[in-house]
C-alpha cells in the first residue's frame, strides 16, 4: 500500500492511494475520496516522540563519487540532517540569489519500522517499514571542507523535499533493483539503479546499527548515482525511483 | 518528584558547534590552509547529536562497541521556542570518542548511544545572561577544566544569526555553542567507572557515571 500525509479540509489527515486518488483512511472524512491536486502534501511519515534521525549517505553510488572525484570510499560516509529541512511534494525550494551551482539528489529512502541495534545485515529487512523518494539537495557554493559535507550545504530550509508516498515495504519485493530518474523541465539529467550502491541497504542497517539504535520513524537517504545538474528558479525537478514514487518540486528564487 | 517531569529531553533537534572556541581555533590556526581542509571555515560548522544519544539526568554512560575511553565535551545548549527565540539553556556533556580529523562528519564518533549528557531541567532566560558564564568540569570529584564563554569565538548571537542564516531553528530545538579543549588541544577524558560533573551557577548539573561494557 502507498501512504500518504496530506492536508485537506483545515486538518492534516492519512490516505492512501486508491484508483489515482487519495483515500482517507481516519478521521471524520474516513473513506472519502479526494484528488491528488486538492491536497497539500506533506512528508509521509508519522510524528515522532523525540528527533527524528536522518542519515544521510554521501558517495554512495561509484559513478556518483567518480563524477565528484573522490574514490569510493571503505566505510559509508554519512552525515546527520534536522528533521525540519523536510518538505512535501509539489514543494517549493528557495535557491538563494548568490549561488551558482544548486543540484538535486534523488535518493531512496529507507523507513525504520522497528528498532535496530546490533542487526545483522541478514536481519535487516525485518527492521523497515518501507520506502519512498527523496531529493536532498546540495548547494556546493557553501562546501566547506570541515565535516564536509557541512551542514550549510547539506541542512538548509526547504532543501530535503520527501515523498509522495510512503510504500510499505512488502510492496518493494528488492530495493537493490530499483530505477531511478530524475527530469528537470521534462528532460531526463540523471538515471541509474539502486542495483550500483556501493553499500546496499542491509549494509547500512547494519553499520548503523552496530553503533546506534535506529528507532521506528528513522530515515536513511542511501545516496544518488551521477547526473546532477545546476538548477534555478523557475525549475521543475522530479525524482522518481521504480515502484516508490515521483516527486515533484520546483525551485523558487530566495 | 514526579519521574516524568524531572527527567528533561529536548523535544527538538539537538546541534552541536565545532571549533568555536579561541583556544582551540588558535591551536588548528596553522593547519586550516592545509589538506584536507585547505581554508579556515567561514560558516558556522555543525553536526547533529541524534535522539538515541539523548542520556536524561541518572542515567549511566555505558561505554561499549568497543569504545573504551570518550572526550568530555562540556557545553552549554541554547533552548529554542517560537520565532527561534531563545527561551532558555542547559548544561550537556557532548561526550565523542576522541577524534582528531574534522574533515568528515563526526556520526561515529558523536552519535552513539547515550552520547549526550542531559541535567535534569532547563534554566530560563536569554543569551545575555550567559555572556560570561563559567563551567566546572570535575571527574571524581577532581576539577579537570573550567570553561569559559568569554572565550568563545563567536558569541551567542552571532552564533545564532550565522546558523540563521542558512536554517531556522525550530521550538525545542537545541543549539550547542561548543565544547572547549585543554592547553595542549585535547580534551579531558573519562573511562568505565569515572563520575563526572558539569556544574555553572544557576544551572542544574549533569552528573554521569561511566559504565563499561560487562
Amino acid at each position: 500500500m502507498k501512504h500518504a500525509r496530506i492536508a485537506w479540509s483545515g486538518a492534516i489527515q492519512q490516505a492512501v492511494e486508491a484508483d489515482g486518488q487519495l483515500r482517507i483512511t481516519q478521521g471524520p472524512h474516513k473513506g472519502r475520496c479526494v484528488a491528488f491536486d486538492e491536497v497539500v502534501w506533506l512528508p509521509p511519515l508519522a510524528p515522532t516522540a523525540q528527533a527524528r534521525t536522518v542519515i544521510a549517505l554521501g558517495l554512495n553510488y561509484a559513478d556518483h563519487a567518480k563524477e565528484l572525484a573522490f574514490k569510493a570510499p571503505e566505510e559509508p560516509l554519512a552525515f546527520m540532517k534536522g528533521e525540519a529541512s523536510l518538505i512535501g511534494h509539489k514543494a517549493f525550494t528557495r535557491r538563494p540569489a548568490d549561488v551558482k551551482y544548486m543540484h538535486y539528489e534523488c535518493e531512496l529512502a529507507v523507513v525504520i519500522g522497528r528498532t535496530a541495534r546490533h542487526v545483522k545485515k541478514a536481519d535487516a529487512y525485518d527492521h523497515i517499514a518501507g520506502y519512498t523518494v527523496a531529493n536532498d539537495y546540495a548547494i556546493r557554493d557553501y562546501l566547506e571542507n570541515w565535516y564536509r559535507p557541512n551542514l550549510r550545504v547539506k541542512n538548509r530550509d526547504t532543501c530535503t523535499p520527501i515523498g509522495p508516498w510512503l510504500v510499505d515495504a512488502a510492496d518493494i519485493p528488492n530495493p537493490m533493483a530499483l530505477k531511478l530518474q530524475t527530469t528537470v523541465n521534462g528532460q531526463v539529467t540523471q538515471s541509474g539503479s539502486t542495483a550500483d550502491m556501493i553499500f546496499d541497504v542491509p549494509t547500512l542497517i547494519e553499520y548503523f546499527s552496530s553503533f546506534m539504535t535506529l528507532n521506528p520513524g528513522d530515515l536513511i537517504l542511501t545516496g544518488t548515482p551521477d547526473g546532477i545538474v545546476n538548477v534555478e528558479p523557475g525549475d521543475v525537478i522530479v525524482t522518481e525511483i521504480e515502484g516508490v514514487g515521483a516527486l515533484t518540486n520546483t525551485i523558487v528564487a530566495a | 518528584m514526579n519521574p516524568w517531569t524531572s527527567r528533561w529531553t529536548p523535544k527538538g533537534t539537538v546541534y552541536g558547534t565545532l571549533l568555536n572556541f579561541r583556544r582551540e581555533w588558535d591551536l588548528w590556526s596553522a593547519r586550516m590552509t592545509q589538506d584536507p581542509h585547505k581554508a579556515a571555515p567561514q560558516a558556522p560548522v555543525l553536526y547533529v547529536k541524534t535522539a538515541n544519544t539523548f542520556c536524561p539526568a541518572g542515567q549511566d554512560l555505558l561505554l561499549q562497541d568497543g569504545v573504551s575511553e570518550v572526550d568530555i565535551g562540556a557545553t552549554l545548549g541554547l533552548v529554542i521556542g517560537e520565532q527561534a527565540q531563545v527561551v532558555g539553556a542547559v548544561l550537556l556533556n557532548d561526550w565523542s570518542v576522541p577524534h582528531t580529523s574534522y574533515y568528515r562528519p563526526p556520526v561515529k564518533f558523536r552519535c552513539r548511544d547515550g552520547f549526550l549528557g542531559l541535567p535534569a531541567q532547563v534554566t530560563s532566560g536569554q543569551v545575555q545572561d550567559w555572556a560570561t558564564l563559567q563551567m566546572d568540569v570535575r571527574r571524581n570529584g577532581e576539577r579537570v577544566q573550567s570553561v569559559d564563554l568569554r572565550g568563545l569565538m563567536r558569541s551567542l548571537p552571532t552564533l545564532l544569526a550565522d546558523v540563521g542564516e542558512f536554517m531556522t531553528l525550530q521550538p525545542g530545538d537545541v543549539l550547542m555553542v561548543g565544547s572547549d579543549c585543554l592547553a595542549d588541544g585535547t580534551r579531558p577524558r573519562a573511562k568505565a567507572d569515572d563520575r563526572v560533573e558539569i556544574s555553572a551557577p544557576g544551572f542544574a548539573s549533569v552528573i554521569t557515571t561511566v559504565r563499561g561494557a560487562a
